[in-house]
């Protein structure tokens, strides 16, 4: 029987997954966006699972409103890698720390 | 004759405010003019109460004009208390001033400054007679100050001197430590009445004098000998007694029309004035009484002697008035008030009028004031000379002139207040009172022979260009001399011994030393100059005088040798008793050393070093470890929010 400790279990690794995506991958901007909506992912499993097992409607509505926003967030973050792609004719993050202190 | 008052001190105010604010638009004729016109209404209204007063019979007034405000029951108000002592010194101060400011017409003549001077000496002149016609302590006090302030102003007029803006903020400081006196004085005559007003605080003088004050622990003082030592300290500073005179000598770098009005005539003398208008405090304890005698009479003396070793022409004057007020300090320390007023007077005129005739001959010698540099100007300025000649005889007592009648009486006064006993304090005061008129004479004759008389020491250049003064200067001379000459033929008996002043003066029960000469020595003016040869005061003063014609005409070679010989008494003379040494190496470099100290020490170290740089400086040191953390790459400040968030859940997760 599938429960909901599996769920939380997927959910947690994909999360962890995306953690170790950011931090291990140094390069590429690309990736990073991938990551960070895979973070938001493994949240919406969470969400789901959640609202199945309480039998609150809501909690998938959440979900919902999550996904619209995070694929503005995409757009919006892949169009300012567009700009700065043609500004600096790179998205190696080795080279964006311009805020280094 | 409320509309008189207004009119007799708001109209120099006017002119004083039109003539600084808008000198230039009303020029330099019109700047004279507006103050001369404002001052000589003063006069005349001046002139007009007081023969109200003495002929008219016109009782005093007080009126209290404007409350200005009232807290805890202290009422502090602006009026006027005109009474025979305030109408005597309305008409001194205004005539005086008048003079003074048509002399000045002649000697400012080029000066940059003009309308600004006349501003000055309009502004004294209202302050002055805000001082004497005064009701209550403020506005005393505002008085005190006010006439403090233009005197500040004056002595710094010519503030590219370097001496005169040294001699100014001595000035200040100086009248500073008296004031300071003073205003403790105020304070508790306020703490023992509750009022400022001078009737109220006359009225209930004998409780005060019935209570005693512990100042220090453990030894209560008369409430009253505390009070009028104290305020006794504010007339040392203002009228420049030892050892708060140092400011007087050196006053005299302010041009010479304002040391004849401000550190001759009037303002010096509103100590005096201070005093013998507080003689209802000051009779009630002996003990003030015999401080007020001792100062003024150490002052009346050692004075008097530095003025035989000045060459400047301007200063031998200055000393020469120092002496005078000690002269007029005793009279009040012997509860002759109305002989101490006189002598302010008589003082008045003929110490204006040789400040005046020294400024003559200072124009004359193109501002050169060097004594020993001048000499036979007798025959180039004869009206100076013969006003000269009439200021000096009064101000060593010749018989018949003005300082004849005050001086004289005033020793015989002093000689006579034996209620202070036969102790110390009666005869420093007679002595010093009788040999400093053989002093007066000595350095009086000294400067006149020297400047008028002897070979002519000027250099040819200033010999060719001698000639006496405009008439805007000799005219003042002129109406100096004549009361200088005869106003103590008339004025003697009234003032001194029919009562003139009323209730204005009191004196107590046993100390009324003026009564008891008027019983036993006084038979009018006549009487006291046919009997001259009996007073020794004459015999003193022919004495100087003759020495004085004899040591610097005769044989000028007797004065250096006495200098060589003695040459340490001469360098005490010279250097003043080192009264300043002591003050400006003792007392001003201990407080330019304290204040070196908070300034180097206290802002430079504590305030700037430590807590302003110093913060900022820490602040700086901390961030450059603190920015080590800002890698810039994207991946730290991910990583960074993941620890925190972990720590914060597991802070929600143990911890709540």
């Amino acid at each position: 029987m599938i429960g909901l400790e599996h769920y939380l279990l997927i959910s947690a690794f994909l999360f962890v997954l995306s953690i170790a995506g950011i931090i291990l991958n140094r390069r590429n901007l690309i990736l990073m966006l991938m990551c960070i909506e895979l973070m938001l992912l493994a949240v919406n499993f969470n969400f789901v699972a959640f609202s199945r097992y309480l039998g609150d409607e809501a909690g998938q509505v959440f979900v919902f409103f999550i996904l619209t926003v995070a694929a503005a967030e995409a757009a919006i973050g892949l169009a300012i890698l567009v700009v700065l792609f043609r500004n600096r004719r790179s998205i190696n993050t080795h080279e964006l720390n311009e805020m280094k202190g | 004759m409320l509309n008189y008052y207004l009119a007799i001190v708001l109209t120099p105010l006017a002119a004083a405010i039109i003539a600084g604010l808008f000198g230039k638009q009303i020029g330099r004729a019109g700047a004279h003019w507006l103050t001369i016109l404002a001052v000589g209404t003063s006069c005349v209204l001046s002139m007009l109460v007081f023969k109200e007063m003495f002929w008219g019979g016109a009782m005093s007034e007080n009126i209290s004009l404007y409350t200005w405000a009232v807290t805890d029951g202290l009422k502090m108000e602006v009026g006027f208390l005109v009474d025979r002592l305030t109408a005597l010194m309305m008409v001194v101060v205004t005539f005086v001033s008048l003079m003074v400011h048509i002399y000045t017409i002649g000697y400012m003549h080029d000066d940059p400054g003009y309308q600004r001077f006349f501003s000055y000496i309009s502004l004294f002149t209202f302050a002055m007679l805000m001082l004497v016609m005064s009701n209550n302590f403020l506005q005393l006090f505002f008085g005190w100050e006010a006439v403090g302030l233009v005197s500040y102003l004056l002595i710094g007029f010519w503030f590219k001197r370097e001496s005169a803006i040294f001699a100014n903020l001595k000035a200040f400081l100086v009248n500073r430590v008296g004031d300071f006196g003073f205003i403790l004085g105020i304070a508790g005559v306020v703490m023992f009445t509750g009022s400022l007003d001078y009737g109220t605080v006359f009225l209930s003088a004998n409780d005060i004098a019935g209570q005693s004050i512990e100042v220090l622990p453990g030894s209560a003082w008369n409430a009253m000998t505390v009070i009028c030592i104290l305020l006794f300290i504010g007339a040392m500073g203002k009228s420049a007694q030892a050892p708060l005179h140092v400011w007087l000598p050196d006053s005299m770098e302010g041009p010479t029309p304002i040391s004849a009005l401000i550190h001759a005539a009037t303002m010096v003398t509103a100590g005096i004035f201070m005093v013998a208008r507080m003689s209802p405090l000051f009779e009630l304890s002996e003990t003030a009484l015999a401080v007020v005698i001792t100062i003024g009479a150490i002052t009346a003396f050692f004075m008097g002697l530095l003025g035989i070793v000045q060459n400047d022409i301007k200063r031998v004057v200055a000393y020469s008035t120092l002496s005078q007020l000690g002269y007029m300090t005793v009279a009040l320390g012997a509860s002759a008030y109305s002989a101490a007023i006189f002598h302010l007077m008589t003082h008045a005129f003929f110490k204006a009028l040789l400040f005046l005739a020294a400024g003559s001959v200072i124009i004359a010698m193109h501002h050169e004031q060097d004594i020993r540099k001048m000499g036979g100007l007798k025959k180039y300025m004869p009206i100076t000379y013969w006003t000269a000649l009439i200021g000096s005889l009064a101000l060593i007592g010749f018989p018949g002139s003005s300082g004849f009648f005050s001086k004289d009486l005033l020793i015989e006064a002093v000689k006579d207040s034996h209620w202070h006993g036969q102790g110390a304090v009666y005869w420093i005061a007679y002595l010093s009172v009788l040999l400093g008129v053989f002093v007066t004479a000595l350095y009086s004759f000294r400067m006149f022979f020297l400047v008028f008389h002897g070979e002519e020491r000027m250099d040819a250049e200033t010999k060719s260009h001698l000639h006496e003064s405009p008439w805007v200067v000799t005219v003042p001379l002129i109406l100096l001399a004549i009361p200088s000459a005869v106003i103590g033929w008339f004025t003697a008996g009234p003032v001194l011994f029919e009562n003139y002043f009323q209730n204005a003066i009191v004196v107590a029960e046993g100390h009324d030393v003026l009564a008891h000469i008027g019983e036993t020595f006084w038979h009018g003016s006549l009487a006291l100059v046919m009997h001259i040869y009996v007073s020794p005061a004459f015999w003193l003063a022919l004495a100087g005088a003759l020495t004085a014609w004899y040591l610097y005409l005769r044989r000028p070679d007797i004065p250096e040798k006495v200098q060589s010989t003695f040459s340490g008494v001469n360098s005490l003379l010279e250097r003043k008793y080192y009264f300043d040494d002591l003050y400006i190496k003792g007392f001003a470099a201990w407080g330019r050393g304290v204040g070196t100290f908070l300034w180097k020490r206290g802002d430079q170290q504590v305030i700037d070093g430590w807590l302003v740089n110093g913060t900022a400086q820490s602040i700086g040191k901390l961030a450059v470890v603190m920015r080590q953390l800002q890698t810039g790459y994207l991946y730290t400040y991910a990583f960074a929010m993941i620890i925190g968030l972990t720590v914060l859940l597991s802070w929600l997760i143990w911890f709540r």
